[in-house]
């Protein structure tokens, strides 16, 4: 293994180099590049195109002054953390329930799963429906005799991002569910017949055996989870629109507001570079010690 | 850790969990009663979708969002399919159908091919550097869409795509491809170093492993590309309308005309129909290759 | 049939005759009305200008301006222009303009006499930048309206009202009827709209004025203006339990009696006349809240991207110069519920409250907007503060009214 990834000169793995060439324009041109050139525009007072005019820090002062961005990052940190924790939690536990044997396994599984076939749009306009208190279930369990049964998380400002939540983790918990499945399913027959033998409860198994061992599972599922949870934007327009008031407003349409309604690309660059910034803290030390050692298999 | 011949057969299924003893005991009732309670959050909305796209409005207008449909129509579906109108065109999905299947199919074949490439160079044929562009790829799975709107559109002008189909095609490259490479590599690095070293030692390269001994044990990891690949473009908007011409709009465009109309009075029962005809592809997809799927990831995500 | 439809268009513009391209151009048109009354609206124009031997390729993008705008700028600047794109008047295309990314439309204004047709003239100093005039209004919609349930307030046992104070007044009685007092769409625009409205009416278009025109941040934080946040916290507590997101569904609590007014610009009329109701039997129109019977004359224009083909470049004349014609005036905006920009056109069919605002413009009774007087980014921060008042009770009219000085004095 040590001569093939062992570099000495430029024509080694030739073959191996122009293949990547996509993956390095890609790697170096868009998502660098567009970076560095989001970050350069954002000292800049560019309105509906960008221009550079630079005016230092401005955009960043009124970034930091602006109410509707403080608002926005806490209701990111409120989802994320809970959409974070939730999806992992749940998506494990359908997946343990899934493993033991059951029947019409493959019924439940497409069932937790479609959700994940329609788009953030689709899965915003539903639930808007369902929870829209004037026919959603509060309705139905009004009509039931429940006169005082209130339940209208969209409407209400203090809840208003655990109804985007319930909308989030619907659409989102199947894929976990089936990585975590998969995980599972990697678990050698032998390491449950260990446990039993030494009379180890279940729960405890799964915590202090099988989850440690589901490592690069979870590490998968954290990518692909929080990588959407950055990039929330379509369910909350689509279910709320950002109310009521700014009490559901997230980062990445405070980004898209600045740059296209506002049009005032500079803000919205600002704004992104926050996201960019905040994202490449936890991103870059991270993938080197995952990706970046030598180990192999 | 497994052999690939492990992905390939069914052994990577296999429940683990300890065999139910009696077909009624109380673990069972928790184990199946929370299941079906579970069950029904996620059907609810699916249900809701259905029922209502078979009400005619008078019904929709009476309030009842979960009750089934009194009469039967399939009026909506109709409309929502050949007579909705987009601004002055009034032939509803079809319009955009052919068109989102043009823009999916290449975007589908060449993302997967250039990712499942990129995937085995990082596995199997590290160079100098290739972590390096690892990270930032996996870096650019967190940079919002929106973000990038503008530095692609100078980038496709620059090269001359802007407007045009492949132009789309190129965008939904560059943005499937960190997701894609992540399983690849993944998968990649579990194939046994032996095979690997005997097939360099019959003299075989870059090219002759990836083809002769990579892409035959590799359906699962495919699979999963595939579906993850055609539900995110299917169901794409914004590149679609952003890069493309209205004689090239994908089927989302049309749906989002449909549904996002903010005057007169919304047509609950065509947005839905209209709605579920526009994720039918995706979701059929689901449901003729779900096994698959679930052994595909357990091949692709398991392997760090 | 055909001849005698292209005869009516051509007889409204001569220098048409000169620019009818001999074979069909498709022009491509972008615009963002796609419902059902904006689509037949549209149509009209398409219908004419396919009348001048060229072709109208629709490329209607629902969900406002805002899904529309970034397809219409990234089309632009990436190189690949459309024939036409629709924008509200005002700033929102000032810098594409400035670029030299837009045809200038001098030359055909001054052969058709734009400046003598158009009525308000303000509509084409919003579309001249230099002394060039770089785009063509085609309507024009009022904000300064509130929309009264005649049902709901003889429910409630009290005469409709006449102006803002009488409402306010009636408030309490309309509450007891277990009546919304105050239908208000729960989105940051329409907060903001009422905001504007209010100031308008309350203060009067010359103080209006010195807050966005003059951006004079003294006046903004003044006893003037104080007032009208005190206005806007009455609206405030009146709309407290008005709870829906979207203006037309706010519009249907109106029409259905549940509440007993709301602040909306004209095009809520539309929904009125879907729902087969009458103004002055059914509902009541006040323009200017009944205090101050003026109306501002925003709308949407069309403008037109620089195009390298002569022949699209012709059809683009050809376009606006139908889109300014009497009859696709008339046509559309009868369809769209919105005045023509026209001063002599005429329009016998328009219902009362039309009517009303007819009147007013014909009495040159009108006012500058907000669109026209300050940038997307101001009204943006003013969306986000009305958005923020009207959902936090705890945030005080003097609060919200010193941040909003605040804004008006940062405004470019």
């Amino acid at each position: 293994m040590a001569d093939r990834t062992r570099p000495s000169g430029l024509f080694k793995n030739v073959n191996a180099k122009i293949a990547s060439i996509p993956m390095i324009l890609t790697a170096l041109c868009v998502f660098l590049g567009g970076t560095l050139w989001t970050v350069v525009y954002s000292f800049t007072d560019s309105k509906l195109l960008p221009r550079l005019r630079f005016v230092g820090l401005d955009q960043y002062e009124r970034l930091w002054s602006a109410p509707r961005w403080l608002v926005s990052i806490e209701n990111l940190a409120v989802y994320g953390v809970l959409s974070l924790i939730l999806s992992l939690v749940i998506g494990f536990v359908l997946a343990a329930l899934l493993d033991q044997k059951i029947r019409f396994e493959n019924t439940f599984r497409t069932i937790f799963l479609y959700p994940f076939a329609l788009s953030f749009v689709v899965t915003g306009l539903v639930w808007q429906w369902i929870l829209n208190p004037q026919f959603g279930i509060q309705h139905i369990v009004r009509s039931l005799g429940f006169e005082s049964f209130t339940f209208d998380p969209l409407y209400n400002a203090d809840i208003v991002m655990y109804g985007i939540l319930i909308a989030g983790l619907w659409q989102g918990t199947g894929l976990v569910m089936c990585l975590m499945l998969a995980g599972l399913r990697g678990i050698d027959e032998d390491i449950w017949k260990a446990a039993r033998v030494d009379g180890i409860p279940m729960w405890k198994t799964y915590l202090f055996i099988v989850i440690p061992m589901m490592r690069p599972v979870f590490i998968t599922t954290l990518v692909i989870i929080t990588s959407g949870i950055v990039k929330l934007y379509d369910l909350v327009v689509a279910q709320t629109g950002g109310g009521p008031g700014n009490a559901s407003e997230v980062p990445a349409k405070y980004v898209y507001e600045f740059m296209f309604r506002a049009q005032n690309l500079g803000q919205g660059f600002a704004a992104s570079t926050m996201m960019l910034l905040s994202v490449a803290i936890i991103i870059i030390p991270w993938a080197y010690l995952e990706f970046g050692g030598k180990r192999r298999g | 850790m497994a052999s690939p011949a492990v992905f390939a057969s069914s052994a990577g299924v296999e429940p683990h969990g300890p065999r139910p003893r009696r077909a009624i005991s109380r673990r069972n009732v928790i184990v199946y009663g929370t299941l079906l309670v579970v069950a029904i959050y996620y059907l609810l909305p699916l249900y809701v979708m259905v029922v209502t796209s078979l009400k005619g409005m008078p019904e929709i207008r009476l309030g009842n969002i979960f009750s089934p449909p009194v009469e039967i129509t399939f009026e909506p579906w109709v409309k929502a399919w050949a007579t909705a109108c987009t601004g002055l065109n009034c032939d509803g999905l079809s319009r955009g159908f052919w068109n989102s299947v043009r823009i999916t199919v290449p975007s589908v074949i060449i993302s997967i091919a250039i990712a499942s490439v990129n995937g085995y160079a990082l596995a199997n044929w590290r160079f100098k550097g290739s972590e390096t562009f690892f990270a930032i790829l996996i870096f650019g799975a967190f940079i919002p869409y929106q973000v990038m709107l503008y530095p692609i559109v100078i980038i496709l002008r620059e090269i001359g795509l802007y407007g045009s189909l492949w132009g789309l095609v190129i965008v939904h490259c560059i943005f499937g491809m960190p997701i894609l490479t992540l399983l690849f590599r993944n998968y990649f690095t579990s194939v046994p170093e032996e095979l690997f070293k005997a097939a360099r030692v019959d003299g075989a390269g870059f090219w002759g492993i990836y083809l002769k001994i990579m892409l035959p044990m590799s359906l699962p990891i495919f699979v999963v590309a595939l579906i993850i690949q055609i539900t995110g473009i299917w169901n794409d908007f914004l590149f679609g309308v952003v890069y493309t011409r209205p004689d090239t709009y994908p089927m989302t465009v049309q749906l989002n005309n449909i549904v996002n109309s903010v005057q007169g009075v919304k047509e609950y029962n065509v947005n839905m129909a209209a709605t579920l005809l526009t994720g039918l592809v995706p979701l059929v997809i689901y449901f003729i290759s779900g096994k698959l799927f679930v052994r595909g990831i357990a091949a692709g995500a398991v392997k760090g | 049939m055909r001849y005698r439809f292209s005869r009516a268009v051509l007889a409204a513009g001569v220098a048409f005759l000169a620019t009818v391209p001999a074979h069909a151009t498709d022009l491509e048109v972008t615009h963002w009305w796609t419902s059902g009354g904006e689509a037949a609206a549209v149509a009209e124009f398409a219908k004419a200008f396919d009348a001048t031997g060229n072709k109208w390729v629709d490329g209607a993008i629902a969900g406002s301006g805002d899904t529309a705008r970034p397809v219409m700028i990234s089309r632009i600047t990436g190189g690949d222009p459309m024939g036409a794109t629709q924008f509200n008047h005002g700033r929102q295309a000032e810098e594409l303009v400035q670029e030299g990314l837009m045809r200038d439309f001098t030359e055909l204004a001054a052969k058709e006499n734009w400046t003598g047709l158009i009525n308000p003239p303000t509509l084409l100093q919003n579309c001249t930048l230099d002394g060039k005039i770089y785009c063509v209004p085609v309507n024009i919609h009022s904000w300064q309206w509130i929309w009264l349930s005649n049902k709901a307030f003889a429910d409630a046992g009290v005469p409709v009202p006449k102006n803002w104070d009488e409402f306010v007044a009636a408030g309490p009685a309309l509450e007891k009827a277990g009546k919304i007092p105050l239908a208000m769409g729960k989105q940051a625009w329409q907060q903001s709209g009422a905001l504007n409205v209010l100031m308008a009416a309350i203060v009067g278009p010359e103080t209006f004025l010195k807050v966005y025109k003059d951006k004079s941040a003294d006046v903004a934080g003044g006893p003037e203006i104080a007032k009208v946040f005190k206005a806007a916290d009455d609206a405030r507590k009146l709309a407290a339990k008005s709870n829906v997101q979207n203006w037309n569904e706010a519009t249907a609590m109106v029409i259905g009696g549940q509440a007993g007014g709301q602040i909306m610009g004209d095009w809520a009329q539309g929904e009125f006349q879907v729902a087969g109701q009458v103004a002055g039997k059914d509902y009541t129109c006040l323009p200017g809240l009944g205090l101050n019977a003026v109306i501002a004359t925003g709308g949407d224009a069309f403008y037109f991207p620089k195009l390298d083909d002569p022949e699209k470049s012709k059809a683009q004349e050809a376009l606006a110069s139908v889109l300014m014609s009497k009859e696709a005036q008339v046509a559309f905006n009868l369809k769209k519920g919105s005045l023509p920009v026209r001063g002599d056109v005429d329009l016998t069919t328009a219902n009362d409250c039309m009517k009303k605002g007819l009147e007013i413009l014909a009495a040159g009774k009108t006012m500058q907007w907000t669109d026209e007087l300050i940038s997307p980014d101001t009204t943006q921060q003013m969306n986000d503060l009305m958005s923020e008042f009207f959902s936090t009770p705890s945030l005080t009219a003097e609060a919200a009214q010193a941040r909003f000085a605040e804004i008006i004095g940062a405004a470019d």
